[in-house]
């Protein structure tokens, strides 16, 4: 009787039809796909500018005039930062997941998880104002006082839509806490949240308070920029540093924005695919909000060589170190997870054991640079680009991936495509490989960043570098051609296709209008995975077969 | 009964799980706003400290009155505002619009001592970039004080203005009986976002007027 109930609800994709019906919704699954459908516009967009950029340094003398090729990585830069992965996860599969992953019917505030999808839109707007009049060169970072004195380019535009786009976050990373905090259905206590709402919860107190410090720092060169005021300008007293710090306090955050959903999704994927309980599941809640808690006090580790004290270089050197503890909690608790495990490899779970990989060669690094004699050499180098391109790219992009992959029967009520979706996962994997790896050779060479030109003797790295992007290209581009495929004829997904135990999983694929019939009940804590016997006890306590 | 028609959204159980959420929401937003400002505060500690005798003088050309006057204004606004929650608590509905009005006027008349003060400061000639001369013997970086004040009490007033529109809509509310004993929390969460905006001024006056002064 439950189930022909079920089926004859309409399905939150189905039950009404209108544009309006879209563009004036409170459902956060419907804004989640709305925001899906933003950032993979503004991920095209970006990687489009990467593709000229790498085209560019192909060979040393390049395709593009040396302004043009300042804009180019300033464009990429930005849109990848503020466009594409910081938004990423949260306002895809985190405004899916979170209501139906802990029990709820929508988020806390649907209104304001409306409006930020709008104001997201907007800041996208002006920036996309400020790149077709004639784009910024001054690199995502707008250092002072070459953007505020020097600059030809659209910073006012630039540094609003920034500003703008600050507020989406912030409204998406108010509405995520409170929900968290007041939504829970019975019996969902804080040690039984899945890992993946544990990294939503962190990332949103990251988001909440690091935010606004962007927003003063961006406003103050937007009116600097915009009236002609001093107060970065060290020629009337003011100090450009103070652009750094306030930059950093919230750009090195940042980086935990984008890589700490990651770390709760690829737990959630892992658990699933080895068919074993996560390790240690207190060490890596705790793991988590000791980085989102760390991550506010290392930002100067940005500024090795821009003039601060050395006293405090070590001490930000120092608390940069001690990231790495709660990291390395993270990556030895995923291995163990696999030990004895039952390991699925479908595409979710490749693209999962990409992050890891990719994620511990780009921590290793992250190590090095926070090292003040290695820093100093290489700072605004090549190792410094292939550094975080394995931290955002090749972790928290593969996770995004695999996040997509492995919820895309619960959006849509279909299957993608196995065997192609393989194929793209490999293909990331070895392009990302082919395409930064030899960045980090190059950076040890000596080849600065942001630099249009290099000597000869660097090209065939930089060959290699650029035909490893080409494979990548295809690998992003990929799932655009085989998911759209499957929303039309993948084969239909029934409520648990993958056998999870989360919550998410209870109700149909896709969900109704309001997630669940009946506020669901929560017995126990995730991961109830047996590898030996293959049964799986879902959160709501029953078990399966 | 009217408060009968007041029901929860659909994604809580209860008016209390509704009201509960509304508070949460409006402190984490107020934690948001604290660094936002504090941001701004702590570019002015490090001019301060930069540059105590041309900051110090530049504080010295502020009109103290009408500062103080504002502060006066905002802390009395604060307590008609509490009293009005506490009578929309209590069911005394005629009581809380009086306490609120009471509170508006109170808002609108902080921005007009605040409107006569720009005005004063700009025959001052003492705003960067549009009308701005140093006087004699005044040291260079005190532009860098009249950017900050700018910034501060405009932002600071782009929040007194956003919190009388918050205010005439519970205003509006509470005369619509949509606001009722049984269900306070909206007028409770806009007068949480007041006492933030009469704290933030708080912190803004000493460091605007009484930096050269003491
Ligand atoms: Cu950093």
């Amino acid at each position: 009787m439950a189930m022909i109930a079920a089926e004859a609800e309409p399905t939150y994709l189905d039950n009404e039809n209108t544009i309006a019906s879209w563009l004036l919704t409170k459902d956060h699954k419907r804004i989640a796909l709305m925001f899906l459908a933003s950032i993979t516009a503004f991920f095209f967009v970006g990687g489009f500018a990467a593709t000229l950029i790498r085209l560019h340094l192909a060979t040393p003398n390049g395709l593009l005039q040396p302004s043009m090729y300042n804009r180019m990585f300033t464009m990429h830069g930005v849109i990848m930062v503020w466009f594409f992965l910081i938004p990423s996860i949260p306002t895809t599969l985190g405004n899916f997941l979170i209501p139906l992953m802990i029990g709820a019917h929508d988020l806390a505030f649907p209104r304001i998880n409306l409006m930020s999808w709008y104001v997201f839109n907007l800041s996208g707007l002006v920036l996309l104002y400020a790149l077709i009049m004639g784009g910024v060169d001054t690199g995502w970072t707008f250092y002072t006082p070459y953007s505020t004195s020097f600059s030809n380019g659209y910073v006012f535009a630039a540094a609003l839509a920034v500003f703008v786009n600050g507020f989406s976050s912030i409204m998406t990373g108010l509405n995520f806490v409170v929900t968290i905090h007041r939504l829970r259905a019975p019996g969902m206590t804080w040690d039984r949240l899945p890992l993946f709402i544990w990294g939503i919860y962190s990332v949103s107190i990251v988001m909440l308070l690091a935010t606004p410090v962007l927003a003063m720092d961006t406003l103050l060169l937007a009116v600097e920029r915009f009236v002609g005021t001093g107060m970065f300008d060290p020629l009337r007293g003011g100090d450009p540093l103070l652009w750094q710090h306030m930059f950093w306090f919230y750009s090195h955050p940042a980086v935990y924005i984008m890589i700490l959903p990651a770390m709760g999704l690829v737990s959630e994927l892992i658990a699933c695919y080895a068919r074993r309980p996560i390790f240690g599941y207190s060490g890596m809640t705790i793991a988590m909000m000791a980085i989102a808690i760390l991550s506010f006090f290392v930002w100067a580790h940005h500024m090795f060589v821009a003039g601060i004290s050395i006293y405090s270089a070590i001490l930000f050197s120092l608390t940069t170190f001690f990231v790495a503890v709660p990291s390395a909690i993270k990556v030895f608790n995923w291995t163990v997870s696999l030990h004895k495990g039952a390991i699925i490899f479908d595409a979710p779970m490749l693209y999962a054991l990409g992050f890891v990989l990719l994620f511990t060669i780009g921590g290793v690094t992250g190590l090095m640079l926070a090292t003040l004699g290695v820093d100093v050499p290489v700072h605004d180098t090549y190792f410094v680009i292939a550094h975080f391109h394995y931290i955002m790219v090749g972790a928290t992009v593969s996770a995004f991936f695999g996040g997509v992959h492995f919820w895309w029967p619960k959006m849509t009520g279909r299957h993608y495509p196995e065997a192609w979706a393989r194929f793209a996962a490999i293909l990331a994997f070895a392009g990302f490989n082919l395409t930064f790896f030899p960045q980090y050779i190059l950076g040890n060479l000596g080849m600065p960043r942001r630099y249009y030109t290099y000597p000869a003797e660097w090209q065939s790295w930089n060959l290699l570098s650029s035909a490893g992007a080409s494979i990548l290209a295809v690998a992003y581009a990929l799932p655009l051609f085989y998911l759209g495929w499957s929303l039309f004829y993948g084969k239909r997904a029934d409520p648990n296709p993958w056998r999870a135990t989360g919550l998410e999983w209870l109700t149909p694929s896709p969900p109704p209008k309001d997630n669940f019939e009946h506020t669901p009940t929560v017995l126990i804590g995730p991961y109830s995975y047996d590898p030996e016997s293959d049964r799986y006890t879902t959160q709501d306590g029953v078990s399966h077969a | 009964m009217p408060s009968a028609t007041i029901r929860p959204e659909t994604q809580y159980a209860t008016l209390h799980q509704q009201g509960e959420a509304a508070q949460l929401g409006m402190w984490v937003f107020l934690a948001t706003e604290t660094l936002f400002f504090g941001a701004l505060i702590f570019t002015y500690y490090l001019y301060r400290i930069s540059y105590p005798e041309a900051i110090a003088h530049a504080s010295e050309d502020t009109v103290l009155w009408c500062g103080s006057v504002n502060l006066a204004l905002l802390l009395t606004s604060s307590l008609t505002m509490v009293l009005a929650i506490n009578a929309a608590a209590q069911g005394r509905r005629g009581a809380a619009m009086a306490l609120l009005l009471a509170t508006i006027v109170l808002g609108f008349c902080f921005l007009g001592v605040k409107g006569y003060e720009y005005a004063a400061d700009y025959s001052d000639k003492v705003v960067p970039a549009v009308n701005f001369t140093l006087k004699p013997g005044e040291p260079p970086a005190s532009e860098l004080f009249w950017i900050y004040y700018f910034v501060a009490t405009g932002l600071h007033a782009i929040h007194v203005t956003t919190g009388l529109g918050l205010l005439l809509y519970v205003f509006w509310r509470l005369r619509q009986r949509r606001v009722t004993a049984a269900y306070y929390a909206p007028i409770e969460v806009v007068g949480l976002y007041w006492s933030f905006v009469d704290t933030v001024w708080i912190f803004l006056f000493p460091t605007i007027y009484l930096a050269g002064r003491l």
